[in-house]
């Protein structure tokens, strides 16, 4: 294995740890929105989908790479916006509409 | 100057991973959770536009072209969406995520393919591990989007000799990626690799039923941020490794949750469907007799009560009818009645799906009120109020050792001086199994839909 193989899978590793003790003990309530709003950083792929097709080697390379940009940006801003406007509802207090 | 381009990008990758952390940490309480999004939406639009600077990108014109598609394709649905629709939303940008790493994979592998240098072990590796996650969570998300949208049936679909089948393209996948590591040029051999996670995908949340959906969305959403990080190995980028790592987390966290929930492993509602086995609930058929009441004995006993406990579930979801739960609410509180909301960590069909059904109808959260926190509190209830929840206030749970359902923690609105349950029938829940609750004496029914039921409560008890 390479070198820049192990350590990436130390970073893996380590934000994976990250992760669980930032998430854990989220309250009920929010699960849907936290959901959400990881969904939409799961779209990260999009980063990757650039630098595929942004190579610019091979036609249907390109071609794949920027049906996933696509894919991953809708994922991306259709889970930022729903999150938000989902979180828009969360109110401690009553509001008058 | 452009020497120190690779640097900045690099530092501006590390400030968006610090981004989602910050924002992930935020969005765990309420008051914060907004902010929280913002700051990872943030997060993310540096790493876009660092990646765009990044010297391998030739071309820009089609990629940005791309970006404007997608955003707008995204910010159309996210706008449009009902809230009821939320867990479908939720299954299919899931899906979008993972056909994205996996595209991404396969790109990679047409790239590589056309130059002259040999595939390197290691990026064919996590190739087809991006392949197998991404695709698995693509069509997966995909089967769980038809079957939450309707547009297939929503229980569990089995046909024969289904394990055995699994178990062979699983097989398949193993030896065509064997096959791949030691001949990588190989097209092919490559695609039908795709096509077999593909299928697996399909056939991996076909059998599972729509109860167990808030298990299957948590963990698509977790294998989304694995594919993710999956095609971090592919293009060696730490940003999608530790964005995908931290959803990955995530997810899997929300699954061991509702698995905790529904007192069963994952390996359960994966692999042994619920509510097939023929299961003959409870007592069996005795004659018991269920005590049906009209929405003006109702209204009359909701509102001469102190408190009323009110425990939606999918039902109420179904029907729509978190406005007029609302509406009645109100209503009873404006007599006097201490009105407060009982949340199953399972109820619908994500998880939190109730929280943001009632959020929408403007109920503030505080008045809604866990498992653990409101269960003490039934036995000083006057009423408790269940609309469409079945399986999670199953007795049957807590005193029948051979229920399918037992152990499974559940709302005990049994305890509470008298129950109330509006249903549209006597059908039996997701898990197949009767419930005795119904049958109780100090049980009352009311049969029809959620919406009509709790709207004629509304105007009775404006009347009294």
């Amino acid at each position: 294995m390479t070198e820049a193989l192990i350590a990436a899978l130390f970073v893996f590793v380590l934000a994976s740890f990250a992760g669980f003790e930032v998430i854990n003990k989220v309250p009920p309530t929010l699960h849907t929105p936290l959901m959400s709003g990881a969904n939409a950083i799961s779209g990260i792929a999009v980063i990757g989908a650039i630098l595929v097709s942004g190579a610019n080697e091979g036609q249907v390379s390109v071609i794949l790479g920027l049906i996933a940009v696509v894919l991953a940006t809708i994922n991306v801003v259709g889970g930022f916006l729903v999150t938000d406007r989902m979180l828009q509802m969360f109110k401690k207090k009553e509001v008058k509409a | 100057m452009s020497e120190f381009l690779p640097t900045g990008i690099q530092l501006t990758y590390l400030v968006a991973a610090s981004l989602f952390i910050v924002g992930l940490k935020k969005l765990g309480s309420p008051a914060s959770a907004r902010q929280g999004n913002f700051l990872a939406a943030v997060g993310m639009l540096l790493a876009v536009v660092a990646t765009l600077l990044d010297r391998q990108v030739l071309s820009y014109e089609m990629i940005l072209v791309g970006l404007a598609v997608g955003s707008l394709i995204g910010a159309i649905a996210a706008q449009k969406v009902a809230m009821t629709a939320m867990p479908q939303m939720v299954g299919l940008l899931n899906g979008l995520g993972g056909a994205a790493s996996a595209l991404v994979a396969v790109a990679e592998f047409w790239r590589l393919m056309g130059t002259s240098q040999a595939i390197p072990l290691d990026a064919n590796i996590s190739m087809l591990l991006d392949v197998f996650i991404g695709g698995v969570t693509f069509t997966g998300s995909m089967i769980a989007f038809a079957k939450l949208q309707g547009l297939i049936s929503g229980s569990p679909v089995t046909f024969p000799l289904q394990q055995p089948i699994n178990a062979l393209l699983l097989v398949g996948f193993v030896v065509g990626s064997g096959y791949l590591l030691v001949a990588p040029e190989n097209l092919p051999i490559f695609l039908a690799v795709v096509g077999v996670s593909l299928l697996l995908g399909v056939l991996f949340v076909l059998p599972i039923g729509g109860g167990d959906m808030p298990v299957v969305i948590s963990l698509l959403n977790s294998l989304s941020g694995l594919a993710a990080s999956a095609a971090g190995f592919v293009v060696m980028n730490n940003m999608l490794i530790i964005a995908g790592a931290l959803v990955g987390a995530s997810g899997l966290i929300l699954t061991q949750i509702m698995c905790k929930a529904m007192n069963r492993s994952l390996v359960s509602v994966l692999f042994g469907s619920f509510g097939k086995a023929g299961v003959s609930g409870g007592g069996g058929t005795e004659d018991k007799t269920v005590h049906s009441i009209d929405p003006e004995e109702g209204a009359m006993m909701l509102g001469y009560a102190r408190s009323v406990v009110i425990v939606p579930g999918y039902g109420m979801a179904v029907a729509q009818a978190q406005h007029s739960v609302r509406e009645l609410a109100d209503q009873l509180e404006k007599m006097g009645v201490d009105v407060k909301y009982a949340i199953h960590p399972v109820a619908g069909r994500m998880p939190g799906h109730m929280n943001v059904l009632l959020a929408e109808a403007n109920v503030p959260y505080p008045q809604l009120h866990d498992m653990e926190d409101i269960n003490p509190q039934f036995e000083q209830t006057d009423v408790a109020l269940v609309i469409g929840a079945n399986d999670v206030v199953n007795p049957a749970a807590r005193s029948d050792a051979a229920s399918p359902i037992y152990g499974m923690p559940i709302l005990e609105v049994d305890r509470a001086k008298h129950t109330i349950v509006i249903k549209r029938g006597m059908s039996t829940g997701f898990a197949g199994v009767d419930n005795d609750l119904f049958y109780k004496d100090k049980t009352m029914m009311l049969f029809g839909s959620a919406k009509d039921v709790v709207g004629k409560l509304v105007s009775e008890v404006k009347q009294l």
